[in-house]
């Protein structure tokens, strides 16, 4: 059979270009979209993607019993987590009031500070667009990715990794902040490598071949 | 540190890109698939598609339009033009657009931005505003929001109209100068700065881009996020990468 990534689909956003990035990319691999955490945990990587607001993330994830399958995943699969499917990643997450998260990383997510009125430049939140992501370390993910290359980013909150062994890629905006961070076999962007041209592509492709 | 991003905008009309000038004059000017392709490889860093069919039975086409492009084209792709409810939003997500337009059904019913954003994201919730000059010569600028793609005045102050937008959760701000529209004479570029001082999330800049120094001016002066145009890409007067030389060379941070 086939090797097969997981993609979670809890109900929240766009998963068209996604699932349609990771096929171009992996033409030997079959793509499933599914909430069956059955079919899902059959899959060997599994990919949390996510936009949107964090409390409906998780509350969806609990309600389709999906969390479980992913902290299950995350000690044993090769895992992707992008944008909300990274910050949903840490322990805790401000936005919404203040939610608690799956905690596969020590440390929490918070909000860009506003900027002030009189800033010479004011930063707008949230942030979105192109941005350079500046790697902290060496790891297979990164493989025929220049250090620097820039990825599409669109984010209001951003992760706070306790262990700063944890981070992976740094971006600059109003300070610099965690755009990308790692352990064992997870791996999570803020940025979206399925809108981010062939750079994005080729992430893609490296998680798809990626043996943690 | 974040790019300003150059968009270029493709009018579409029943599954064909058209040109026209203010919605008349349209002539065929190629295949959404073919055109999306050639700005991705010039380095645009967002497109965005105005569907302009007049008929509503026509939808379908447009969806099919969209899913084509998201299957080939890896950079964001904002639809627009006939928007009217959460469904229609859900429609156009799920063929593959990554933010959706609103513009006259916001102001028809400014609860839908919120319903949308909340259900959706933020993120992908942009609210397009076309204003026009108001005020008599001498008196303080002000601007009208105009709805229904120009022909309608709401009595609505574009300013006002716009932070009360971000209020009830718009991502993103497109915000068209009716006057410049079509005209080449460059941006609003005080409407995009009073829009600009007033709201806290990123605005792209429409409406009577000529010249690469508009493109500028709508920077430096606007204080936009992103520049739009379609004229001086699709006529071939330049590509986006011109575009962004100059704008680099000018100190503006582009990507490249």
């Amino acid at each position: 059979m086939a090797a097969a990534i997981g993609v979670i689909d809890y109900g929240m956003g766009n998963l068209h270009s996604l699932g349609k990035a990771l096929e171009r990319v992996s033409s030997s691999t079959r793509v499933v979209i599914s909430y069956d955490p059955e079919e899902l945990l059959a899959c060997d990587r599994i990919v949390l993607p996510g936009v949107g607001g964090v409390r409906e993330c998780m509350n969806e994830l609990r309600r389709l019993e999906l969390n479980e399958m992913v902290v299950e995943a995350a000690r044993t699969k090769p895992m992707l987590g992008i944008c909300l499917g990274m910050q949903v990643m840490l322990e805790w997450s401000d936005e919404n009031e203040g939610v608690p998260a799956l905690g596969l990383f020590p440390g929490k997510v918070q909000r860009f500070p506003e900027p002030p009125a009189d800033a010479p430049e004011r930063l707008k939140v949230p942030h979105m667009g192109w941005n350079q992501v500046k790697q902290s370390r060496p790891h297979p993910i990164w493989a025929g990715v220049p250090d620097e290359s820039w990825f599409y980013f669109v984010h209001s909150y951003y992760a706070k990794p306790v262990n700063p062994d944890h981070v992976l890629g740094t971006s600059e905006y109003t300070h610099e902040f965690a755009a990308a961070i790692a352990r064992d076999n997870i791996v999570a962007f803020q940025f979206h490598p399925e809108k981010s041209q062939n750079l994005g592509m080729m992430l893609l492709a490296n998680f798809s071949h990626w043996a943690p | 540190m974040l790019a300003k991003r150059i968009i270029p905008c493709l009018d579409i009309d029943r599954g064909r890109v058209v040109k026209g000038v203010k919605f008349e004059d349209i002539q065929d000017a190629g295949d959404p698939v073919e055109v999306a392709r050639k700005y991705d490889y010039q380095g645009a860093d967002e497109l965005v598609f105005l569907d302009i069919t007049a008929s509503h039975e026509d939808r379908p086409t447009l969806f099919h339009t969209v899913e084509q492009v998201a299957r080939e084209i890896y950079i964001p792709l904002t639809v627009g033009g006939g928007v009217r409810s959460c469904a229609d939003v859900r429609a156009l997500l799920s063929a593959g657009a990554d933010k959706v337009s609103i513009n006259t059904a916001a102001v028809e019913r400014p609860e839908l931005v919120t319903e949308a954003g909340s259900r959706y994201g933020v993120q992908c919730i942009v609210v397009a505003i076309d204003a026009k000059r108001v005020n008599k010569k001498k008196e303080p600028l002000r601007w009208e929001v105009f709805t229904h793609g120009g022909r309608r005045a709401t009595g609505l102050d574009a300013i006002e109209w716009a932070a009360k937008m971000v209020k009830y959760g718009a991502g993103e701000l497109l915000v068209t100068s009716m006057d410049r529209d079509g005209t080449k004479a460059g941006y609003d570029n005080e409407l995009l700065k009073a829009i600009s001082d007033a709201v806290s999330v990123p605005l792209i800049a429409s409406g009577g881009v000529g010249t690469l120094e508009h493109l500028y001016q709508g920077f430096s002066v606007g204080c936009a996020d992103a520049v739009l145009a379609a004229s001086i890409f699709h006529q071939g007067t330049h590509t986006v990468g011109e575009a962004k030389a100059y704008l680099e060379n000018k100190g503006i941070r582009v990507r490249r």
